[in-house]
């Protein structure tokens, strides 16, 4: 049998892309899922801090609010000034959504699935440097921003572009240097190997607090949330850098924003508290299924947080935005790193 | 100047301390408020009703959608006297007044009785002085809301809206309203 051996490999390959190509669906639909429901979520969060009940008029406990909104989204005409920048103006969303969805490719959801008697690693792809091709599709979300703003040919739109770009690349810097604290810690790029150095409660956050709470005002500041929503602005600028935008091509925008929420979520649970890991609690409980349960777990908690801070604090001063960015942040994520860079030699030599 | 409250405060323009420049201390505390809501909400219900359905009882002194009551027998109680026409401040109120015939009697109380009677709802400010002024206890104002519409004519509320229905059911209950203008009266003499 000569073909043998090339016959197993574009089996094992040709499974292997089945394997990964169904993840990915899989994890596109969750995402988009979360991010739909999060919109109710956040509503509904709303409501109650606000001693409201909030919407409930679709389905019991407004459960359809989030399908009819899209519906409704689809309804709206899909109007475009005439003098946009037509092709950018197009792109704009598109390329929001795109960014916002390929983040979650490298977040380590659990351990393996024993599906038909082979182990699937829920990941889509365990890059060695996760963590650095986050930072760089957060980064490339600014372009969706930007582009959006401008090419709307509309001041509004223009400046709050500017502002939400200003924003982002100086939130960015700080929330780097946050992360290289972290790397050092672990040793490692990976986001897998990240979630299984914290086993049991040896989470980096009591490693880390000072690190995770730049980390965390900076995820604050790119996913454009309250209190640093420089890029919407509905009290000065009209409605930010989507002012011109109507129909789906606005609900992309939004859309894509609970994305980015979801997965910075993910993220900040991936890498400061634990991942996938629980005290007592073993991930591959339920053949592999307790893993993304308590990551779940973890990541509803953190978009919790970030809708309850939304609907508690006012938003940043524009001079005040930058001040905390670079004058506090920035300072004291270097001095974060240097102390951590010490304790790494210290304790561990 | 004399201040007119005692509530006014003087702005200082200090500069921030260490804690407050921090921020944090600030936004644990207001996040600490928020979550006393959240909580409070989740376990006990909202402040909020579900409106449609739902509905808060209004107090008696809610003046709103004016009736014309009838008698025990169903008959008008307004004898179109005009008092209350003369009594509303905003003139919202016009009546053409008409003499009962024979064989109306179980129709309309007085031997007198309001052919036309028209109130302006946008005119019209509830003062409820229409009520005060009737001697025959035949107009009253409700909890009922006044609708709202697109065409001014429609506001213009004739007979049709404002009489009460003959039978027990169509009847509107006042008794609350009655009850509260003579504790009002009583009180004021």
């Amino acid at each position: 049998m000569p073909f043998y051996p090339s016959v197993m490999i574009i089996l094992f390959t040709a499974s292997l892309l089945l394997e990964k190509a169904i993840l990915v669906v899989v994890l596109f639909l969750i995402t988009l899922g979360v991010a739909a429901y999060a919109t109710l979520g956040e509503r509904k969060v709303a409501a109650a801090i606000q001693d409201r009940i909030g919407p409930d008029r679709t389905g019991p406990f407004g459960i359809l609010q989030p399908i009819a909104d899209g519906v409704k989204f689809f309804m709206k005409e899909d109007f475009m000034p005439n003098s946009a920048e037509r092709w950018l103006y197009i792109l704009a969303p598109g390329a929001f959504m795109f960014v916002a969805c390929m983040t979650g490719a490298v977040i380590p959801w659990g351990t393996e699935l024993t599906l038909f008697g082979r182990p699937i690693p829920l990941q889509i792809a365990d890059l060695n440097i996760g963590i650095l091709y986050i930072l760089a599709f957060t980064s490339l979300g600014v372009y969706g921003v930007m582009v959006g703003g401008w090419a709307s040919n509309n001041k509004y739109s223009l400046y709050s572009a500017i502002r939400a770009s200003a924003q982002m690349i100086s939130y960015e810097l700080a929330m780097g240097l946050a992360l290289i604290a972290v790397i050092m810690l672990t040793g490692t790029l990976s986001l897998r190997e990240m979630a299984q150095q914290q086993a049991g409660f040896n989470w980096n956050v009591w490693y880390q607090p000072l690190g995770f709470l730049i980390f965390f005002v900076c995820a604050l500041a790119e996913c454009n949330r309250a209190p640093f929503d420089m890029a919407e602005c509905e009290t000065e600028l009209i409605g930010g850098y989507h002012t011109e935008y109507s129909s789906m091509k606005l609900g992309f925008f939004l859309f894509a924003e609970y994305i980015n929420m979801f997965i910075a979520c993910a993220v900040i649970a991936t890498v400061y508290f634990g991942g996938y890991q629980f005290p007592g609690v073993d991930p591959s409980w339920l053949g592999g299924l307790m893993g993304p349960i308590v990551m779940f777990a973890k990541t509803f908690f953190f978009i919790f947080v970030f809708m309850w801070i939304r609907w508690t604090l006012p938003r940043f001063r524009y001079d005040q935005l930058m001040q905390l960015g670079w004058k506090t942040l920035v300072p004291l994520a270097l001095a974060n790193m240097l102390l951590t860079g010490a304790g790494v030699l210290l304790f561990e030599k | 100047m004399q201040p007119l409250t005692n509530r006014s405060k003087v702005v200082v323009n200090k500069e921030m301390n260490f804690w407050e420049r921090l921020y944090l201390p600030a936004v644990f505390k207001g996040m600490w408020v928020t979550l006393k809501h959240f909580v409070r909400t989740v376990l006990k219900g909202s402040a909020t009703v579900r409106y449609p359905e739902q509905k808060r009882p209004f107090a008696p002194v809610w003046r709103g959608w004016h009736v014309l009551k009838r008698d025990e027998q169903g008959r008008e109680r307004c004898t179109a006297c005009g008092l209350c026409a003369v009594a509303c401040p905003a003139e919202a109120i016009t009546m053409v007044a008409a003499e009962r015939k024979k064989g109306e009697e179980h129709l309309y109380r007085e031997e007198k009785y309001a052919a036309v009677y028209e109130i302006n709802m946008l005119r019209c400010i509830f003062c409820g002085l229409c009520e005060e002024a009737c001697p025959k206890e035949a107009i009253f104002l409700t909890d009922r809301i006044v609708p709202a519409d697109y065409v001014r004519q429609n506001f213009i509320f004739g007979k049709d809206l404002l009489l009460e229905g003959v039978e027990p059911e169509k009847r509107i209950d006042v008794s609350k309203r009655q009850k509260h203008l003579t504790e009002a009266a009583l009180s004021q003499s």
